[in-house]
């Protein structure tokens, strides 16, 4: 089949913080850039990120990048790799003084310099008392930055492909990816991208739970590219759920509430946070205060007439501190719920928000699966960066602050890395037609016009599986039961259709196509959660309550293939410092 | 709940129609918003075509004509609206399909507005220094989530959508030359002389009007005139 090509030195999948500060780096050193999104760059999810990006500055109190790496490691509870975290915390005042010199409109303190906030797992010292590492644009860091590479990516002339929709990798029979196949969703017309690197930045699949707090677009896809192509997707059963999103409605509101000296009530008014992390209360990790939350309620101490949320109390701070510091989530509050969070307590409960596992990748963001000589080789020619990949930095639970700073230090690591690789390969390798046939066939078939299954019931139904079996707590039952019904909804998917043919701007197909994304994803997440039989960070398994660090501190691999589990181990060990040992977690 | 919506697929349709859809009353819940009954009738009918995404106001995807107004659907309250809920895509922007409008012009003039910090200074260590004072300037602009519910409710954008900047691009052009570490003043004025690029704004005020982030470009603009009028004293 002939079909329209272009060719880039380096095709970027995915336009949100990550993909553009990779695009950035490689236009600013003359690379032929191609960025794809399905979205118009700036409502990229990146947008969303309200509360800040953590890097040791010590604007506000003493810090340095060490205690950084300290939080990040404890916050993984031991299952992030130890050299990816030291890179990433020693490069992270760097990537911000960089994103300040690009304009992002940083809130500042009296002195001129950037105003930083405390944010939960954060300590001075190795567990100290708490610090202020997270450099804040008021609520709104993350439509700041994203905004900004956006607007230094059109200085820097970056070739767009707005709303252009991914279909698969092109991958030759030695392996080396090509391309991508990607249609441009307002025509319907397909397109072969040739490119010497291909960087996958497609963003999490907060999609996968009933409430979330994710924008409709994250599904998952450049994991589930991967997956197709044949590479396993990384230590999936870590998802994390954010403490306080809207009860019932799950918009987000940032821990920078918590950080700025509000505080959770339960149904008897009590401070219960006091009970579950002593020293650090509610600014303990994501994964110990939604796990508190849950079980306050499921005990009966919920609020309000079916006790079935709990209080997020602000209005002791004042109005022009939540005027200057939180307009962003006051907004929202007043938007949904109709009350003024200055004024009244906001109902909480935790929300499907991050993708902690992903497409494994080594800190210079180059894909790495387990084929002849080890567990870690390079797939030739892929990257992936930000949530779709798995460094892994965040291991088993993300500390707030840090999703910001993982897509632009790994986003510009990876760019770095492939304006090496392009300095070596000087040509295109030649295009492999059979791989093209192949994401053609997964585009045509859904031209069929009868079935017996819709997209949308397809997708509310495993959204509700996914909620009810692959939760806060899980174990051994429920998992089983929630492998079976995901495996169930993915055949019946064969049975599903859409009504919609035409070749304009057809979004029901590319739900479909999404639908497809998180299916893959779904049986990842709930299969590697089947397999982990311990607790640690957000995976919660009731009957196996402790963590295992004999047994299990090891990275899950999920093949798509015969849905085959694999492990390698951590890396324990730093670039430049002393490993840090496991330890009990306490906050 | 009933609705008259815009449908337009150049595929299949010659003329552009207006279609009437009903919401069933049981699933409609107290605080719906109009995006959630979009997508319930998405559930309903999938060719019902429109851009959507982060559902809380920030990412800028849904904006249409709601009752003659643009809006956002996604934080605007369907108890708030009069039946039949009547919408149009965003005016006079070539439609794509249904709801969905082509926004090339619109983005093209946000570019030519040079939306980038422009600074020639060596880079410091550091970051550069801003009181907060100076960075007080910048809110009530940088928030701008690029919807184009302003630009196209602008009679003088409908008239000279190739010439005039319209309000959200001035918006941002003011954005840069009120931050104390822009330096690009001089530059950013001079491509702004002349009676189209700024001087078409007739400060009718829809842009204030529809603005779903209450931004006000109107003053933004009134300011980059003033800035212009003491430049040239």
């Amino acid at each position: 089949m002939s079909l329209p090509r272009r060719k880039f030195d380096t095709l970027i999948i995915g336009a949100g913080g990550g993909g553009l500060r990779a695009a950035l780096q490689l236009s600013q050193a003359e690379a032929r850039v191609a960025v794809v999104s399905k979205v118009f760059p700036t409502r990229s999810h990146t947008v969303a990120a309200q509360g800040g990006v953590n890097a040791a500055l010590a604007n506000v109190l003493p810090d340095n990048w060490h205690w950084h790496m300290f939080d990040t490691v404890k916050g993984s509870d031991y299952l992030g790799d130890q050299d990816a975290i030291e890179y990433m915390c020693r490069a992270a005042p760097r990537v911000v003084y960089e994103l300040e010199h690009m304009g992002v409109p940083f809130s500042r303190l009296d002195n001129g310099k950037i105003y930083q906030r405390a944010f939960g797992g954060q300590s001075r010292n190795f567990g100290g008392d708490q610090a202020a590492r997270t450099c804040a644009a008021a609520d709104r860091t993350g439509h700041a930055i994203l905004h900004s590479l956006y607007q230094q990516n059109i200085r820097a002339r970056t070739h767009f492909f707005d709303e252009f929709f991914a279909i698969d990798l092109l991958r030759d029979p030695e392996g080396n990816v090509l391309g991508a196949l990607v249609l441009e969703i307002a025509t319907g017309e397909p397109l072969v991208i040739e490119a010497k690197t291909v960087l996958l930045a497609t963003g999490g699949a907060g999609q996968l739970f009933r409430t979330n707090t994710n924008a409709l677009i994250n599904t998952g896809d450049g994991m589930a590219m991967a997956l197709r192509a044949g590479i396993p997707l990384q230590d999936m059963e870590f998802f994390q759920f954010h403490p306080t999103g809207i009860a019932g409605k799950g918009m987000l509101i940032t821990e920078g509430v918590r950080g700025e000296g509000g505080y959770l009530l339960n149904g008897e008014g009590e401070r219960f946070m006091e009970r579950y992390a002593p020293k650090a209360k509610d600014l303990a990790s994501r994964d110990v205060v939604s796990r508190a939350i849950y079980t306050e309620v499921r005990e009966g101490r919920g609020c309000g007439p079916d006790k079935d949320h709990v209080l997020l109390k602000l209005d002791h701070l004042g109005v022009d501190v939540v005027a200057k510091r939180l307009p962003g989530i006051r907004e929202t509050v007043k938007t949904f719920l109709y009350l003024d969070p200055a004024e009244t307590p906001i109902p909480v409960y935790p929300t499907a928000h991050y993708t902690m596992g992903g497409i494994p990748t080594n800190r210079h963001g180059q894909v790495v699966v387990p084929e002849h000589n080890g567990p870690e080789e390079p797939v030739l020619g892929l990257y992936a960066a930000g949530e779709c990949a798995c460094v892994s930095v965040h291991g088993a639970n993300r500390l707030g602050g840090n999703s910001l700073l993982d897509i632009l230090v790994f986003g510009r690591a990876a760019a770095n890395h492939i304006i090496g690789e392009l300095k070596q390969n000087r040509y295109h390798r030649p295009m492999n037609d059979d791989s093209v046939d192949q994401a053609m066939a997964r585009l045509s078939r859904w031209d069929r016009r009868d079935g017996s299954e819709t997209v949308d019931g397809l997708k509310r139904e495993l959204q509700t599986v996914m909620e009810q079996h692959c939760g806060v707590f899980r174990n051994e039952e429920i998992l089983k039961e929630g492998v079976a019904k995901v495996v169930e909804l993915e055949a019946r998917m064969q049975g599903a259709y859409i009504k919609d043919h035409s070749k304009v701007f057809n979004t029901a197909r590319i739900e479909a196509l999404e639908l497809e994304n998180l299916m893959d994803i779904a049986l990842a997440t709930v299969c590697s959660a089947l397999e982990r039989r311990e607790s640690r960070g957000a995976h919660s398994r009731v009957d196996h309550p402790e963590r295992d660090d004999v047994h299990w501190m090891r990275h899950s691999l999920f093949h798509k293939d015969g849905r085959r589990m694999d492990y390698k181990p951590v890396r324990i060990k730093p670039i430049s410092v002393e490993p840090f040992p496991p330890k009990k977690r306490v906050y | 709940m009933r609705f008259s919506i815009y449908r337009f697929d150049p595929d299949k349709d010659s003329q552009p129609y207006m279609q009437d859809y009903v919401l069933d009353e049981a699933k409609i819940w107290p605080g719906m918003m109009l995006l959630d009954a979009l997508l319930e009738l998405k559930a309903q009918d999938e060719t019902l075509s429109f851009r959507r995404s982060c559902q809380e106001g920030v990412c800028g995807s849904d904006g249409m004509n709601i009752n003659g107004r643009n809006g956002l659907a996604c934080i605007t309250p369907l108890a708030s609206l009069k039946t039949p809920i009547e919408l149009r895509p965003m005016p006079a922007q070539p439609v794509i399909r249904d709801l969905i409008v082509d926004l090339t012009q619109f983005y093209t003039q946000y570019r030519a507005a040079k939306p980038y910090l422009i600074n020639e200074d060596p880079e410091p260590e550091v970051e550069r220094l801003q009181s907060p004072a100076e960075r007080e300037q910048l809110d009530g602009l940088y928030e701008c989530i690029l919807c184009a519910c302003c630009s196209t409710s602008c009679p003088s954008f409908w008239w000279n959508p190739d010439k005039f900047l319209g309000p959200a691009a001035l918006l941002q052009s003011w954005r840069f030359l009120a931050d104390s570490r822009d330096q690009a003043t001089d530059l950013r004025l001079d491509e702004l002389e002349g009676p189209f690029k700024l001087f078409r704004c007739h400060t009718i005020m829809n842009c204030v009007e529809v603005c779903p982030k209450g931004l006000n470009p109107t003053r933004a603009i009134g300011r980059i005139k003033d800035l212009m009028l003491k430049r040239s004293m």
